[in-house]
């Protein structure tokens, strides 16, 4: 049976334009391949300025490819983008509300604007706003809200349509942690039903590993494509992290004592190896006392990303 | 049918959030009216002087003037929202939305030429008190005129502010195009009196011609008070033809890709 996709992108490139004549055109992404199964929960995960929201834009049709294409369920961004725009539903990580409009204002004038309307709308905006517990704030003005409210409010605007795929920009950003557990509990009945993919951007580790597959965003190219499971199974083993006063000279020592490849970051030395509890023990033995701390743990994304591109993921 | 609810919502977007700012109410129809009593007063003893037709007053000239500056200050406050759409990111929802370019630049032109139209007809209801009689064929006359030339304001406030991420800037543009156009509109000044480049100026500003249905509509029946505006024919055309042809290019400039 061929699985059908969803969200094929195929060396896709942007660049946006310069700032001013004759400076150089900034590149946010540069030749980024991957697809979304139907059905899938995906995720981009990458620091900010990864190229992660320019790669939501070109997606959502807001923008056009530099090169390469990005299609959803198999029509072009470039040739259909109204067709496309018909099955998506958008959750920018700005907010896109009207703050002069009630909860439930904006969720109809939204309505509208996919086509709905009467008692059909007025039923589903019932079922939207009550799955992110809005109804009791229907009629406030939007201005009036708090952050994680709004957020909400997107999230419902984002499912009123009913669309074939959902775009999250960092859903999560200003959510509290009982309304992201709603959140993505709702994802996952979603994904139970069957005809829902979702395709999400974050930032946020424990995110990342709920989705069934990740590609991981780095200056605007993928450095990593699997299932949370798969990544973490590519770096052999066990992390060990080491803390002491000058991380520089030991972990020169450390390579040549070990032939292993200690990575620096946050003044702490990281290394992965197969068996921690094993060389933990050698390594406290050679550097007496010159060892503040150290700890051990399983690989987490984190860690992939580490692995990757060498850099932390919030920095 | 899409088209239609796309649009409608837009516009009642528009109506909603304007009621909502009271301050724009204000500020929409008291500005002209301060402008058109501090100026229609103080300039009225040296106009009559220089001798206007059927001996009309300056207030009473500067009336239909008035009009269109509530048109222009309605609309073009109304489709500098545009800036603040994109800036608070509910355009961005909006653009993502299955609705063509066309219909989301008809929404927010309709909702502003709307809102333009009814505080003109507010402001309308003390044309007795400079002694124009009002009839309710004349008024009717009027909604059609002063409503096409806030659709035209309106497509062109969207067509400059589109391109615009500040409203400030959108100010500059206004006190460098706008304002003079309404100048030479004939709404300030009649063109008889004016140099031969000024009086080509305002036959070539396509809201000379909308004034001047304004004018004629006022008076209808009254033919000595308009010797030399143009024929009534031709001020309808030119101020629809236009309307159009700015809605047009505010379709066009909104339906270019994202930069």
């Amino acid at each position: 049976m061929t699985v059908s996709l969803a969200v094929e992108v195929e060396n896709l490139s942007y660049s946006y334009p310069p700032a001013r004549r004759g400076a150089d055109p900034r590149t946010a992404l540069r030749g980024v391949s991957f697809s979304v199964r139907a059905g899938e929960i995906f995720g981009l995960l990458g620091p900010n300025g990864g190229g992660k929201t320019t790669l939501f834009k070109l997606l959502c049709t807001l923008l056009l490819p530099t090169s390469g294409r990005a299609k959803i369920n198999s029509l072009d961004t470039r040739a259909s983008a109204n067709e496309i725009r018909r099955q998506l539903g958008v959750a920018f990580q700005s907010p896109s509300l009207d703050k002069k409009l009630s909860v439930e204002e904006n969720v109809l004038h939204h309505g509208h604007l996919y086509g709905l309307r009467g008692n059909e709308l007025k039923r589903r905006i019932q079922t939207v706003l009550e799955r992110f517990r809005l109804q009791d704030r229907s009629k406030e003005i939007v201005e009036t809200l708090s952050g994680g409210m709004c957020r909400r409010v997107e999230l419902a605007k984002a499912m009123l349509h009913r669309p074939r795929v959902l775009l999250l920009d960092e859903p999560s950003t200003g959510l509290d942690p009982g309304a992201r557990r709603d959140l993505w509990d709702h994802l996952k009945m979603l994904r139970e039903a069957g005809d829902v993919t979702v395709l999400l951007t974050t930032h946020l580790m424990e995110e990342a590993a709920e989705c069934d597959r990740l590609a991981l965003l780095h200056l605007g190219q993928v450095v990593a494509l699997g299932t949370p499971g798969e990544l973490v199974s590519q770096i052999g083993g066990d992390v060990v992290t080491v803390r002491v006063g000058n991380p520089q000279p030991l972990a020169g020592e450390i390579r040549n004592r070990f032939g292993v490849t200690p990575a620096i970051l946050d003044g702490s030395i990281r290394i992965e190896c197969r068996e921690g509890h094993k060389f933990i023990p050698q390594l406290v033995e050679s550097f007496p006392g010159q060892i503040q701390s150290i700890s051990m743990g399983k690989p987490t994304l984190e860690d992939v990303f580490i692995q990757r591109t060498g850099h932390r993921i919030d920095e | 049918m899409g088209y239609v609810l796309a649009v409608t919502t837009l516009w009642r977007r528009e109506i909603v959030r304007f009621l909502r700012q009271r301050n724009r109410i204000v500020g929409a129809l008291g500005t002209p009216l301060v402008f058109w009593l501090l100026i229609g007063s103080g300039l009225g003893s040296s106009f009559r002087s220089s001798g206007f037709p059927g001996g009309e007053r300056y207030l009473e000239y500067s009336f239909p003037g008035t009009l269109a500056l509530i048109l222009l200050f309605t609309s073009i406050f109304s489709t500098i929202s545009i800036i603040e759409d994109r800036q608070t990111g509910f355009l961005q929802s909006v653009l993502v939305a299955p609705v063509r370019r066309s219909a989301i630049t008809l929404g927010k032109v309709l909702g502003s030429s709307s809102l333009a139209l009814v505080q003109a007809l507010i402001f309308l209801t003390l044309a007795p008190t400079v002694g124009i009689g009002l009839t309710p064929g004349k008024v009717v006359l009027l909604c059609g005129i002063l409503f096409l030339i806030a659709f035209e304001l309106s497509a062109i406030g969207y067509f400059i502010a589109w391109k615009m991420d500040s409203t400030q800037g959108f100010h500059a543009i206004m006190n460098l195009f706008l304002m003079p156009m309404w100048l030479l509109s004939g709404s300030f000044f009649p063109a008889s009196g004016a140099p031969a480049w000024l009086r080509w100026l305002v036959h070539a500003n396509p809201l000379t011609y909308g004034i001047a249905a304004v004018r004629r509509a006022l008076y209808l029946g009254h033919v000595q008070s308009a010797p030399d505006l143009p024929p009534f024919g031709l001020c309808l055309t030119v101020t629809a033809l236009f309307a159009a042809l700015a809605f047009a290019a505010a379709t066009l400039v909104a339906s270019q890709p994202a930069r």
